[in-house]
């Protein structure tokens, strides 16, 4: 260590901030104009998904309520007809509720659910006034229909959506 | 008569609080852009209405004063750190003068014979506001701050003291328009660049800047001297350090900068305020913003120095130092008219180099005395 060592390392410190206010360019993203593009494994706000049929995937079967740590989801279910349609099989999620004040955002509830219909999507941008905002119901949860006239419930013919889980093809999966 | 004063007075205060404004946003943009960010750019064009969404913010938050503390002087002490800070400036001259009708008006509010007994006697008097924030907060880590702003102004203002008078030698007089005018032919800073680099580092303690902000330590004191303080109290500290920030840069110019005067070697062109005067507020203007942005700089870079070695630097390097460079410079000045030879004035910048020389070579000896163990 020679004598000016100290001056130079603090001469080197104001060259590399000097450096960086020059020429490098900045990292901020200019958020509600510019933003940033999500991880793929990213868990933001939940999504219920359809079949390519327009069909709901949740049953109601309350496994991700029952998964759920934070005791955050409420599902009430009811039957399913052939006259009113939601999703295959017997019944169908008749209320959904999450209260997003509560949801630590785990992803428990994407595990446990046995038909792949809550998935954690990629919307971070919730905001809320209120306590009853916070509670997010399924019309708000719910997927869009791929085309318009997918649309549930809806009338179908009986004997064809009996199954309540889809026939997986390959049980590893 | 009076009246050219008062607006004087009115127009220096009003240029300081809004520089203090802009100056914050100055610094919050450089320092973003250091640190690789973009820094306030939503309020206004390029975030220029930023001071004025602050100022509306901190105005009408509510202030809180904690029970148990002493409330006059808890109410005096914002007040007490703010107006010293204001009237610092009164001093300073900002540019030659100019004509008004018939009327000469001078561009300095006085212009005090002893102007720089003024300064340093009102600089340390804003410490009193400190101190008395630390003490009547009535807690520990606000009075642990005053405690150490008030050791640190006492041990870094003798260094200020003696870099007062290497400009009082140099220009043989201390009224600061002299001083100024002494500065035609060459900066100061060029005679005793080192003096101008002791006052620089010694101002950064005086105004409690980075490195050497141990009064309000964040990590230590949680935020000093003003931990207890909130809303427009706030303020009027976050304003006095602002302020002081300007004042002391505008003195550093004064003193060593050739103040709101040109390059040397631009004496006798067009831009010469001799020429035109209104180039002496706008040449004062750079300058301070020049230095403000090394202050801003330096605190972005340099991390905070050890509330010991603070003290050491202070007393063992810098007030030694300041003492061989008042000595040398009045030798050096001395010896040229004693013997009416001009080289002797070219001995002032170089013996000033070669100490500190010998000051950081003191230094590197202590830092190294420190690492082994041996103290």
């Amino acid at each position: 260590m020679g004598v000016f060592d100290p001056v130079i390392e603090l001469t080197r410190g104001l060259g590399e901030t000097l450096r960086s206010f020059l020429f490098e360019r900045t990292v901020t993203y200019q958020y509600p104009e510019v933003k940033r593009e999500v991880r793929p494994r990213f868990r933001g706000r939940h999504v219920l998904k359809r079949y390519e049929n327009g069909l709901e995937k949740c049953i109601g079967c309350s496994l991700c309520a029952a998964a759920c740590p934070a005791d955050a989801i409420f599902v009430e279910a009811s039957e399913n007809t052939d006259e009113k349609r939601f999703s295959p099989g017997e019944r169908y999620a008749s209320t959904y509720e999450i209260n997003m004040l509560r949801c630590i955002y785990c992803g428990f509830c994407e595990d446990a659910c046995p038909t792949e219909a809550i998935v954690l999507g990629d919307n971070y941008e919730l905001s809320f006034t209120d306590r009853r905002q916070a509670i997010y119901t399924k019309d708000s949860l719910l997927e869009p229909v791929p085309a318009s006239e997918m649309l549930t419930p809806r009338k179908v013919d009986s004997g064809v959506f009996t199954r309540s889980v889809p026939e997986m093809k390959d049980p590893t999966d | 008569m009076w009246l050219e004063w008062v607006i004087k007075g009115f127009v220096l205060c009003f240029v300081l609080l809004t520089g203090f404004a802009y100056l914050t946003l100055y610094e919050r943009r450089a320092l973003a852009r250091m640190q690789v960010r973009v820094g306030p750019n939503r309020a206004g064009y390029q975030g220029l209405l930023q001071p004025i969404a602050d100022a509306v913010k901190l105005i009408f938050k509510e202030e809180l004063t904690p029970a148990r503390v002493y409330k006059v002087v808890f109410i005096l002490a914002p007040v007490l750190t703010v107006v010293p800070s204001l009237i610092l400036a009164a001093v300073i001259p900002l540019g030659t003068s100019f004509m008004l009708g018939d009327r000469e008006i001078t561009l300095y509010v006085a212009n005090l014979n002893v102007g720089i007994l003024y300064i340093a006697s009102i600089a340390s008097i804003a410490v009193y506001g400190i101190v008395l924030a630390g003490w009547s907060s009535n807690n520990k880590y606000a009075m642990l701050g005053g405690i150490r702003s008030s050791a640190q102004m006492i041990s870094y203002e003798l260094s200020l003291g003696l870099c007062f008078a290497i400009a009082i030698i140099m220009s043989n007089s201390m009224n600061l328009n002299e001083i100024v005018f002494a500065q035609r032919d060459m900066w100061f800073a060029v005679m005793q660049p080192v003096g101008a680099l002791v006052f620089m580092i010694v101002t950064l303690a005086e105004v409690n800047r980075a490195p050497f902000d141990m009064p309000e330590a964040e990590q230590e004191l949680t935020a000093g001297y003003h931990a207890e303080y909130s809303g427009m109290k706030f303020a009027l500290f976050f304003m006095a350090e602002y302020q002081k920030m300007i004042v002391i840069c505008m003195i550093a110019a004064t003193l060593f900068f050739g103040g709101y005067r040109e390059f040397w070697f631009l004496k006798d062109t067009f831009l010469s305020v001799d020429q035109n005067w209104f180039l002496g507020p706008i040449y004062l203007l750079l300058k301070v913003i020049v230095l403000l942005f090394f202050m801003i700089w330096i605190r972005a870079t340099w991390p905070r120095i050890r509330y010991d070695r603070l003290m050491a630097f202070g007393w063992k390097i810098l007030l030694p130092l300041s003492l061989v460079l008042v000595f040398v410079t009045a030798t050096g000045i001395l010896l040229a008219q004693e013997l009416n030879n001009q080289l002797y004035y070219y001995s002032i910048p170089v013996l000033s180099i070669i100490s500190a020389i010998v000051a950081v070579a003191f230094i590197y000896r202590d830092l190294r005395r420190k690492s082994n163990g041996r103290i």
